[in-house]
C-alpha cells in the first residue's frame, strides 16, 4: 500500500490538513483530495496554463508542482478569489463581458490576471498580453479577456466604469 | 427593435458567475462514492489485424475491477445511420494509432494505467494508408469492407445546369488547385465521461458531449437496452467546436463498465488521446474551374474535392457534401458542378469542426476570386459586390436564400479598413486581403431520417413567478443557456435571471438535436418562443378576466402584466401565474421547431438547406517578411450578418473567437502524422500543436450587420461558425498583396512563403489532382431553367413533409 503524506496546506486563507500520495501534483491534491475542482487541467504537462493557481501571490502551473512542495506557501485557487460572498472584480468583469465562454480556461486566466493587477494597478494592453501569454483559450480569441482585465482595473478607481461601447456592440 | 426589453441587450450570461467562481461542474469534476477510474488501451499500430488479446494479467492485478475487450461490446455504431462502422473496442482489426482495443476499470487512475501495460495484444500488420493518393492507389487491403470501392468511402457527382456551355460563354477560364490541411478542435477540456448505475439497472452517462440525444441512441443500440433505461446528461462542455459531437468509445465503455462492476466509473482522456479522438477538419485537395465574364460575373463553376477522411465514417458523408454545398449562396453561380471523393486512411477520423466541410472550399473559392479580380484588373471588393447572390431567391443547387446582408458586410469592412487606400498600395511586405463567406443556421435535416421536431422546449411556471425552462440543448461556451433564458424572458416580460435553465438531460428535457451546425439559437429559439407564447396566452386570459381588460391590451414587461392603455392597472408576473394556475391548473407549456422543407429533392439535397444563412466579410492587414517568410497579422476587420443579435456581447465573443480559430488554421494549426513511422501523430501535445497565443492574436474590429430574418427567432441568425470562414482566404489574399506570391495551401507557414518566393511561378501549392473515374453526375435543372428541384434521373430525396 502506498504511504500517504499527511500535510497541512494553506489554501484560500485556511489551514487545511490533507493526506495524499506523495507523488501527486498540487493540481491533483486540490481536485482529488481537497475537492477544489474549480482548478482545471488541459494537458497536465505545463503547456496550456489552464491549471494556474497562485502560490504566494504568483501564478504557477499546479500540474508542475508537487503537493509536497507547497507546504508553508499560500495557495490561492479560483474558489479563493472572492471576498466572502463578494466576487473579485475580475470575476465580475469576466462574466459581464463574456470573457468566460466555455469557462474552462477561466480559473487559470483569473488567477494569472489577479497576480498582474496586484502588481500593476493599470496595466497596458501590451502588459496584459505578455502576462497572459502562457494561458491558452480556444473560445474567445483573448479579446474579451483583455477587455475584462482592463475593466476590472478601471473599476478599482471608478466602480461605475463601463466597457467601451464598441466592445459590446461592435463598431459602427 | 422597438419595445424589446431583453433581446439585443448585453445581459450577463446566466452561467457566467458560476464559471468565474469555479462552480461549474464539467464532466471530470464529478465525483461519486465508490467511483472507479477507467483507461483505454489504444493501438500502437496504424493498420493491423488483432490476432490475440490477453487481459489475464491485467485482471489479476490488485485494484483492477474489470477489463473489457471488443467481444464485450460487439455492436457497431456511428453518428450517421449510413456509417455504422465503429466499435467501442476493436474486435479483429485496428485502423489507426490510437484506436481503442481494451478498457480497464480500477480503483484509481494509477492502477488503471499500470493495468493497461499488462494487456498483451498481438497484431499482424497490414499496409498502412496515410494519404489521399495512397488510398486511391491501394484498393487492398480495404480499411473498411463497405464504401463505394476499395478505400474510397464516398463518391459524389452532381451537376446543376450545363456547366460546359457555361464555360463556353465565359470570357476567361480559371483553373486552380488548392490544399487545406487538416487541423483539430483542441478544446481546453479533455473529453470526460462518468457512467453510473441505479439499483434497478437503469444507467446514466454524464459526459462532455455536444449531442446528448445522439449519444443516447448510440448507447441504446450498443448496450442493447431500452432508451428509457438510459439517461444521458450532457455536462457543460469545456469547448467543443464540433469535437464532441460524435458518440465516442469512452462514453460507451464507462456505461458498460458501470453495468459490469455495479459502480460509478469515470474516464478522462489524456491530451494525447484527445488528438486521437479528433473528428476535426478534413484535409481537402481541391480543383476549381470557373468561367467568368470580363466584369467578374461567373458563368459556370466546376468544383472537385478529395477528402482525407481518416479511419472511420464519422460525419464524413455529410462533410463531403458540405465541401460542395455552400459555394452557391454568396455569389451568383448560374451553372454548377460538384464532384466529391472521401477516402479512408489509417489516421484518426475526421469529422465536423467549426464550419464543417465549408472552410476548405471557401478558402479555394475566395482565393480564386482574388486571382480572377487580379487578372481582370478589378477591385476584389467591387467585383464581389457586383456578383452577389440576390436575397429571397433560390441557388443553382436549390438552396433557399432568405435575407442576405453580405453587401453591407463588404461595405463595412472596406470602409473600416480604408481598403481603397491600401489595396495594392502598401509598401512591399505589407498587404491587405479580403474574403467573404456564408454559413447555415442549422442543418435543414436531422442526422437520422424522421419527421420529428429538431428542438423542443418545455416551461414550468412557479407560483412565486419563477420560470423553469427545459431543453435538451447543451452550452459548449457559445451561450445557448443564456439565449434560452433571454428568449423566454423577452416573451414573458421577466428578467433572464428569474429563469432556471435545465439543459441537456435525456431524462428531464425534451430533445434538442445538439450543439452543431449552428442550429441552436434559431431552432431552440423558435421552440422557446412558441412555448413562452403559449404560457403567455394562459396568463393573459386569466389576467384579462381579473382586470376586465381585453387580452389584446395586455402587455408583459418589467415582471408585470398590465393594461397598455393604463399601465397602472395590472398585476405582478407572480400574481398572473397564480391567477392562471387557479383558472387552468398547473401551468406548463411546450414548444417545438421543425425547419421548413427545402425545395431541393435530388439525392444529396439534404446537405446545405437551412432556414437561413449568415454572411461575413473580412479584411486582413498583415506584414510578411520576404527574408524569413514570417507572416504577422496586424489587424482584422470583420462584419457579420447575424440577422438580429440576441445578446450583442456574446455575438462579439463568437465573432472574435471565430476569427481567432480561423487565424490559427490560416497560419499554424495542422494535424499531421509521421509517414515513415507508420502514422504516428507528429505533435499530439498543446506545446507542439501550434495555436495562437495572446502574442499572435491581432486587434479585431467587428461590425454587426442586423437585417432580421423572418425564419430566425426575433430575426436572429447564427454567429458561432460563419465568421471563421473568411479568415484563411483573406490571409492568403493579403500575403499576395504583400509579396505577390500565392500560397494556395493552408496553413501558410514561413517555409511555404519562402518556397513560393523562390519558385519560378511565385506560387506554393498542389499542382495536380488524382486521376479517378467518377460516376455520371446526377443532373438537376436549375430554378431558372424551369427545374423542379428533382434530378432528371436518379433518386428522389426522401421527404417527411409530403
Amino acid at each position: 500500500m502506498k504511504q500517504k503524506a499527511h500535510r497541512t496546506l494553506h489554501v484560500n486563507g485556511e489551514e487545511t490538513e490533507v493526506a495524499f500520495a506523495p507523488h501527486k501534483t498540487l493540481l491533483e491534491v486540490l481536485r482529488e483530495d481537497l475537492g477544489l475542482t474549480g482548478t482545471k487541467h488541459g494537458c497536465e504537462l505545463g503547456e496550456c496554463g489552464t491549471c494556474a493557481v497562485l502560490l504566494d501571490g504568483k501564478p504557477e502551473l499546479s500540474c508542475l508542482v508537487l503537493g509536497l512542495e507547497c507546504e508553508g506557501r499560500a495557495i490561492t485557487t479560483v474558489e479563493g478569489l472572492a471576498d466572502g460572498p463578494r466576487l473579485h472584480p475580475l470575476q465580475e468583469t469576466f462574466a459581464e463581458l463574456g470573457a468566460a465562454q466555455c469557462g474552462y480556461c477561466t480559473p487559470g486566466f483569473l488567477c494569472t490576471a489577479k497576480a498582474l493587477l496586484d502588481e500593476k494597478a493599470n496595466p497596458t494592453r501590451e502588459e496584459i498580453r505578455a502576462a497572459l501569454s502562457g494561458n491558452l483559450c480556444r473560445c474567445t480569441g483573448y479579446i474579451k479577456i483583455y477587455e475584462a482585465v482592463e475593466l476590472a482595473a478601471r473599476r478599482r478607481a471608478d466602480s461605475a466604469a463601463t466597457p467601451p461601447k464598441e466592445s459590446v456592440y461592435g463598431r459602427t | 427593435m422597438a419595445g424589446r426589453k431583453v433581446i439585443g441587450t448585453p445581459v450577463r450570461k446566466v452561467d457566467g458567475l458560476a464559471k468565474c467562481a469555479g462552480q461549474t461542474k464539467f464532466a471530470d469534476d464529478l465525483v461519486f462514492p465508490r467511483m472507479l477510474h477507467a483507461k483505454l488501451h489504444r493501438s500502437p499500430v496504424a493498420h493491423a489485424r488483432i490476432l490475440r488479446i490477453d487481459v489475464s494479467k491485467a485482471l489479476k492485478m490488485k485494484g483492477v475491477r474489470a477489463v473489457l475487450t471488443g467481444k464485450d461490446l460487439p455492436i457497431p455504431f456511428g453518428i450517421l445511420p449510413i456509417s455504422q462502422d465503429e466499435l467501442a473496442l476493436c474486435l479483429d482489426k485496428v485502423r489507426f494509432v490510437g484506436d481503442p482495443v481494451a478498457a480497464v476499470a480500477a480503483v484509481d487512475e494509477d492502477v488503471a494505467f499500470e493495468a493497461l501495460r499488462a494487456i498483451e495484444v498481438e497484431y499482424e500488420p497490414l499496409e498502412t494508408i496515410l494519404s489521399i493518393d495512397d488510398a486511391l492507389s491501394t484498393p487492398e487491403p480495404r480499411i473498411h469492407d463497405y464504401g463505394d470501392e476499395g478505400n474510397i468511402h464516398k463518391k459524389i457527382a452532381m451537376e446543376f445546369g450545363d456547366v460546359e456551355s457555361g464555360f463556353d460563354e465565359a470570357d476567361e477560364l480559371f483553373e486552380d488547385t488548392f490544399f487545406y490541411q487538416g487541423n483539430t478542435h483542441l478544446p481546453m477540456e479533455q473529453h470526460a465521461a462518468v457512467g453510473t448505475i441505479e439499483p434497478d439497472g437503469k444507467i446514466a452517462v454524464w459526459s462532455s458531449t455536444q449531442t446528448p440525444h445522439y449519444l443516447h441512441r448510440a448507447l441504446a443500440k450498443v448496450l442493447q437496452m431500452p432508451p428509457a433505461h438510459i439517461r444521458v446528461v450532457a455536462c457543460p462542455n469545456g469547448g467543443g467546436f464540433g469535437g464532441k459531437s460524435d458518440p465516442f468509445s469512452h462514453e460507451i465503455v464507462v456505461a458498460k463498465l458501470a453495468l459490469v462492476t455495479g459502480r460509478p466509473v469515470k474516464i478522462c482522456l489524456t491530451r494525447e488521446e484527445v488528438f486521437y479522438c479528433h473528428r476535426g477538419r478534413h484535409p481537402v485537395l481541391m480543383r476549381v474551374k470557373t468561367g467568368v465574364k470580363k466584369d467578374g460575373s461567373i458563368t459556370a463553376m466546376k468544383f472537385r474535392t478529395f477528402l482525407d477522411g481518416g479511419a472511420y465514417g464519422s460525419y464524413g458523408v455529410a462533410s463531403t457534401y458540405y465541401t460542395g454545398a455552400l459555394q452557391t449562396v454568396t455569389y451568383k453561380v448560374p451553372r454548377y458542378r460538384f464532384e466529391g471523393v472521401r477516402v479512408f486512411t489509417n489516421k484518426p477520423p475526421c469529422g465536423p469542426k467549426r464550419g464543417h466541410g465549408t472552410p476548405q472550399p471557401r478558402f479555394a473559392l475566395e482565393v480564386q476570386l482574388d486571382k480572377i479580380a487580379d487578372r481582370l484588373g478589378l477591385d476584389p471588393a467591387e467585383m464581389r459586390l457586383r456578383t452577389l447572390h440576390p436575397p429571397q431567391s433560390t441557388t443553382a443547387n436549390w438552396l433557399r436564400v432568405g435575407t442576405m446582408g453580405l453587401a453591407k458586410c463588404i461595405e463595412k469592412v472596406v470602409e473600416g479598413s480604408r481598403w481603397k487606400e491600401k489595396f495594392r498600395k502598401l509598401p512591399p511586405g505589407r498587404g491587405v486581403g479580403l474574403a467573404c463567406s456564408s454559413y447555415i443556421c442549422g442543418a435543414g435535416l436531422p442526422i437520422y431520417w424522421n419527421a420529428l421536431p429538431h428542438s423542443g422546449v418545455q416551461l414550468k411556471l412557479d407560483r412565486g413567478g419563477g420560470v423553469c425552462v427545459f431543453c435538451g440543448e447543451i452550452d459548449i461556451g457559445q451561450g445557448s443557456d443564456t439565449v434560452l433564458a433571454m428568449t423566454v424572458a423577452e416573451v414573458l416580460g421577466i428578467d433572464p435571471l428569474d429563469i432556471r435553465v435545465v439543459f441537456g438531460d435525456t431524462d428531464l428535457t425534451p430533445v434538442d438535436l445538439g450543439s452543431y451546425s449552428s442550429r441552436v439559437t434559431l431552432m431552440m429559439g423558435n421552440a422557446a418562443i412558441q412555448a413562452a407564447e403559449r404560457a403567455k396566452d394562459l396568463l393573459a386570459q386569466a389576467v384579462a378576466e381579473k382586470l376586465k381588460v381585453p387580452v389584446v391590451r395586455l402587455e408583459f414587461a418589467g415582471r408585470r402584466v398590465f393594461d397598455v392603455e393604463s399601465p397602472s392597472i395590472g398585476v405582478s408576473f407572480a400574481e398572473a401565474v397564480v391567477l392562471a394556475e387557479s383558472k387552468f391548473g398547473t401551468i406548463g407549456t411546450v414548444g417545438s421547431y421543425t425547419p421548413p422543407p427545402s425545395p431541393g429533392r435530388y439525392k444529396g439535397a439534404g446537405v446545405g438547406p437551412s432556414p437561413a444563412y449568415s454572411y461575413s466579410a473580412a479584411v486582413v492587414e498583415l506584414e510578411a517578411s520576404p527574408e524569413t517568410g514570417l507572416v504577422r497579422v496586424d489587424k482584422i476587420w470583420i462584419a457579420h450578418d447575424v440577422g438580429q443579435s440576441i445578446n450583442p456581447v456574446l455575438v462579439m465573443g463568437q465573432i472574435e473567437g471565430s476569427v481567432y480559430m480561423g487565424l490559427g488554421e490560416a497560419l499554424m494549426e495542422e494535424q499531421v502524422f509521421r509517414e515513415k513511422r507508420f502514422g504516428v501523430h507528429k505533435i499530439p501535445s498543446m506545446l507542439e500543436y501550434k495555436s495562437p497565443t495572446t502574442m499572435e492574436m491581432p486587434e479585431v474590429a467587428s461590425y454587426l450587420v442586423e437585417d432580421p430574418d423572418p425564419n430566425g427567432p426575433f430575426g436572429a441568425k447564427e454567429v458561432g461558425q460563419g465568421p471563421l470562414l473568411p479568415i484563411p482566404p483573406a490571409v492568403a489574399n493579403a500575403v499576395y498583396d504583400a509579396l505577390r506570391v500565392r500560397v494556395d495551401e493552408v496553413p501558410i507557414t514561413p517555409e511555404k512563403v519562402l518556397k513560393a518566393l523562390r519558385s519560378k511561378d511565385k506560387r506554393f501549392g498542389p499542382t495536380s489532382i488524382p486521376e479517378i473515374s467518377m460516376p455520371e453526375p446526377l443532373r438537376v435543372k436549375t430554378p431558372w431553367e424551369g427545374g423542379t428541384g428533382s434530378a432528371e434521373s436518379g433518386e428522389y430525396v426522401r421527404s417527411w413533409k409530403g
